[in-house]
């Protein structure tokens, strides 16, 4: 299973992070500092796993952002990247071209669409179009209780 | 107090502060409107409130007050607020808050929601954030919802069960029957799922195991769908049908089949498939193909197939890919010590890895070259890795080093070529290795009589080169010290002869004495060689007497005391000097371990046969008796011993003094060269009842090998009798319980018991060790349990 999901830019500012196990604040202080002193010295064609500590440290860059996994010890590394791929995609569908911004201003967002797609540090939906689905029933019914209630959505 | 700004205008000021300060400034203010808004009662603008806390929390800062706002908005009959108040739980909330226990009643009204969006939030979250006491009290609501007709909610729920499985192993139970029905599930999500929650529920419980086994046929029909089907846009990756699905049912089949022929049989067939049908140019094709192969390694499977798999990873070797070729080094590693002969093929290109630009490749290629060395590639691979060893990064070179020297002393095939590498490696990377590494070379010098020259000539040119790596310099010195009438007779067989002088050898002492980057150690060594020369020179003897008496005032106590010393032996020891300093013997090697209480005199190889023989047949005589529950974790105690059982390397060297009939000062002397401290190892007391004490030291033997003495002693009136050691360790720690000294212990410790256990800890886990006493005093049986948590000097 994923220990966790952190997305960071080139400047080292967290834009997510999604823990599966129960982590104390310091800790995930710690972990998100060492992940970024790793991840960000890394050469551009180089390997995109690590070791750290008794995890296996998955990473890829897309754009602007490195989005960075730990897996446990019988995971398969290649499918990892594969997930963070998936996500991605499910991303771009969703705010269509996603960029950091989107993920800056629309963080709920993109938690709401992670939580769709993994649970429990496991892919839940393998699907590719049955997480944009819910999503959009999921806006759809925020949407139409606020009409009723005539406030604004945030 | 400024009204609040819709999340989005928030974000774009923070994003607008110029500096840390203002950007604090910013956070401050919005932190006490948000405050400020906690407090009034319900206002229509909750959820975006909580959500710019959630924001700022992500930057850093504390959002600890947000925490009851948290479970009011789950608490609230609005999507919307539930929506942020879930996701405000998940990133504020954990087990070890108080605050969590208070949304439990929330999530369970949730879960039984009419709306499947509000019921999978609370799923979400208790998979999330769920605590042992929330995953107990909701368990059955899970399994109800296993049941029920919604995909959406069955495949949550699954994921949930796993969680739930993860965090009170005992529910694994209620799991069971709910798993097994959703294996015929249509839907790609919920099959997922399934098979997530049945691999953690195989993993957690062997009964359940062999419950599961009866599926493999399922499973196997699953799969065999899914590679033949064709194109299915909703699932397809680049060719490949569901890749997640494929990954996880694999790793599944793995378990099932794992010490299992028949499961092992039934999957044969599939795997081949699966081989040779998927398509490895893309990473998600080589995802399958990996966890293929991985499967096909752990099952019993037919030797055609695991051929296959080898190939395959020989193929991955040759991707161009990085992480494809990482994996590849990463999966042979795994298999090395078991199909040795398969990965010898690929041994060129493991090799060739080695000079890949990526740290992490070359790391796992250099753990690969060294597991590949043999008898019959020594040369070549040595010559491969020494050029490694100069232009490797700093990280891996400590590694090398120790690689290298593990390596030449297992299969050098001459002396020569020995010391040749062991110089070469310390000239290269002299800083980075074993402080054993010294006493070592020394010991081997000594005992190849026939390069004494060869030897001492080289290294004197080395001397010359560079000064600076401590361990080459600290031999050289020796070196020239023991051997330098060699030097100067200037005529060498192996090697070109330097034509020295007695002044010039003086000089290069001088040198290192005098040098700011020798190490007091070293300029010991250097002080010791320049005495030893003055009865193998004849000319220049009051120069070093000169030198001798200089340092006779040094600052540094230990080299004052040899000046000190030395300077007696010239004045009033003058006779003794020359039997003093004359040439050592050839130095043996002992091994430190203790069997039957006795100190081996004879070099390690020869008694070792001798004492295996000893132990095999000592060892059948221990009790039958050995009780059911320690059986599982004593795996090592029946094994035979193999006669190389020093693990992990060269055992330690114990120099034998000097034999010459001279008195005592003599090893003060000679005692600057002897590397290994004699003092004994740290004794603890474990265990001390009814006059039973037993006491334990260990000795670190290598990276991973330990040596532990037990000890017991009988303070009692009357005698002990069939008295017995039995020790357990945690899984991944190898043990070896050598064959006690004696089993009887006499009343006020006439005598003491000794008994050698012999660990190997790879994994360098926290090593614990529970030993079970069991003996026999006044006709009585005690049985007594004791569990060694921290070891003594370690």
């Amino acid at each position: 299973m994923l220990r966790f999901l952190l997305l960071f830019n080139r400047q080292g500012k967290l834009r997510l992070q999604k823990w599966f196990v129960p982590t104390s604040d310091r800790e995930r202080k710690k972990v998100i500092r060492d992940m970024i002193m790793l991840v960000l010295p890394r050469q551009p064609r180089t390997c995109n796993f690590l070791r750290w500590k008794d995890l296996k440290i998955v990473y890829k860059r897309y754009a602007s952002l490195y989005f960075c996994a730990g897996l446990e010890e019988q995971d398969n590394e290649l499918l990892a990247l594969e997930v963070l791929h998936r996500y991605v995609e499910l991303l771009d569908k969703y705010f269509g071209n996603v960029c950091e911004l989107d993920i800056i201003f629309n963080f709920e967002k993109a938690y709401f669409i992670l939580d769709e797609f993994l649970m429990g540090g496991e892919v839940l939906e393998t699907s590719k179009f049955a997480v944009n689905v819910s999503m959009e029933q999921a806006d759809t019914l925020q949407e139409t209780m606020e009409e009723y209630m005539s406030k604004p959505a945030y | 107090m400024s009204p609040s700004v819709p999340l989005q205008e928030m974000i774009r000021a923070i994003r607008s502060a110029r500096t840390q300060c203002e950007e604090r400034g910013v956070i401050q203010r919005e932190c006490a409107a948000i405050r400020a808004q906690f407090r009034q009662t319900d206002n229509g603008g909750r959820s975006h409130n909580l959500a710019k806390l959630l924001y700022v929390h992500m930057l850093g800062y504390p959002a600890h007050f947000g925490q009851m706002e948290c479970v009011r908005m789950i608490a609230s009959p609005r999507y919307s607020e539930k929506r942020v108040g879930y996701l405000g739980a998940m990133m504020l909330l954990d087990e070890k808050q108080d605050a969590s226990l208070l949304i439990t009643n929330s999530i369970k009204n949730d879960l039984s929601h009419s709306n499947q969006y509000v019921q999978s939030l609370a799923l979400c979250t208790l998979a999330c954030m769920g605590s042992a006491e929330m995953c107990r009290d909701l368990a059955p609501e899970i399994d109800r919802l296993l049941r029920s007709s919604n995909s959406y909610i069955k495949k949550k729920a699954a994921l949930c069960a796993v969680h739930i499985v993860r965090k009170v192993h005992d529910l694994g139970e209620l799991f069971v029957p709910s798993a097994r029905s959703l294996l015929s599930e249509k839907n790609h999500g919920v099959l997922h799922g399934a098979v997530v929650l049945i691999t953690e529920l195989c993993e957690r419980s062997p009964e359940t195991l062999e419950r599961f086994r009866k599926t493999v046929p399922d499973l196997v029909q699953i799969m065999k769908g899914l590679v033949i089907s064709g194109y299915s846009p909703d699932h397809d990756v680049a060719g490949v049908s569901d890749p997640f699905l494929q990954v996880r049912i694999l790793r599944l089949l793995r378990i099932l089949g794992r010490n299992n022929e028949a499961a092992s049989d039934a999957m044969n067939d599939l795997l081949a498939q699966v081989a040779t049908n998927t398509d490895s140019t893309k990473t998600v094709g080589n995802a399958v193909l990996y966890e293929t192969v991985l499967t096909v390694l752990d099952i019993k499977s037919e030797s055609g197939l695991r051929v296959l798999a080898v190939n395959i990873l020989g193929r991955f070797l040759l991707n161009n890919d990085r992480n494809i070729r990482y994996i590849a080094m990463t999966s042979l590693q795994k298999i090395v010590s078991t199909d040795h002969n398969a990965v010898q093929r690929h041994r060129g290109t493991i090799v060739d890895c080695l000079k890949d630009q990526d740290a992490s490749v070359k790391r796992r290629a250099l753990e690969l070259s060294l597991a590949l060395v043999s008898a019959s590639n020594i040369r070549s691979m040595m010559k491969e890795l020494l050029i490694f060893l100069s232009s490797c990064p700093p990280e891996l070179r400590a590694q090398a080093a120790s690689g290298i020297f593990n390596a030449a002393e297992r299969y050098a095939p001459s002396k020569r070529w020995h010391i040749d590498t062991i110089l070469h490696v310390l000239t290269t990377a002299g800083g980075d290795v074993r402080d054993e590494t010294v006493p070592n070379l020394i010991q081997l010098i000594t005992n190849t009589s026939e390069l004494h020259c060869y030897t001492v000539h080289k290294l004197y040119r080395a001397l010359f080169t560079d000064i600076s790596q401590q361990p080459l310099v600290q031999v050289a010195c020796w070196c020239i010290g023991e051997y330098g009438d060699l030097l100067l007779k200037g005529e060498c067989q192996e090697t070109e002869a330097v034509q020295v002088t007695e002044d010039d050898v003086l000089d290069a002492l001088e040198i290192v004495l005098q040098s700011h980057m020798s190490t007091p150690t070293t300029r010991g060594f250097a002080l010791t060689a320049t005495m030893k020369l003055s009865t193998r020179i004849t000319d220049n003897v009051d120069r070093i007497r000169s030198i001798v008496s200089i340092y006779g005032s040094c600052i540094d106590v230990e080299l004052q005391q040899r000046a000190v010393e030395y300077n007696a032996l010239f004045k009033k020891y003058d006779h003794m000097r020359a039997a003093v300093l004359e040439r050592m013997p050839v130095i043996q090697k002992n091994s430190l371990g203790q069997t039957n209480g006795e100190l081996s005199e004879e070099p390690m190889k020869e008694s070792q046969p001798g004492k295996v023989k000893q132990e095999e047949t000592a060892l059948p005589p221990q009790p039958a008796g050995q009780v059911v529950d320690l059986l599982d974790l004593l795996g090592g105690s029946q094994e035979p011993l193999q006669p190389g059982s020093s693990v992990g390397g060269s055992a330690s060297t114990q120099l034998t003094a000097a034999p010459s009939s001279a008195g005592g000062d003599l090893l003060d002397l000679l005692g600057g060269f002897e590397p290994t401290p004699l003092a004994p190892a740290p004794t603890v007391t474990v265990y001390e009842k009814n006059g039973v004490t037993l006491t334990l030291s260990c000795e670190q033997q290598s990276e991973s090998g330990l040596t532990v003495t037990l000890t017991a002693s009988n303070s009692t009136d009357s005698d002990i009798s069939g008295f017995t050691l039995q020790a357990a360790v945690p899984k991944s720690v190898q043990l070896q319980m050598r064959a006690p000294s004696r089993d009887s212990l006499p009343a006020h410790g006439g005598a003491k018991l000794t008994q050698l256990v012999v660990l190997n800890n790879p994994n360098k886990v926290n090593l614990k060790m529970r030993i079970r006493v069991s003996y026999t005093c006044q006709g009585s049986v005690v049985q007594d349990m004791v569990q060694v948590d921290s070891f003594p000097g370690l």
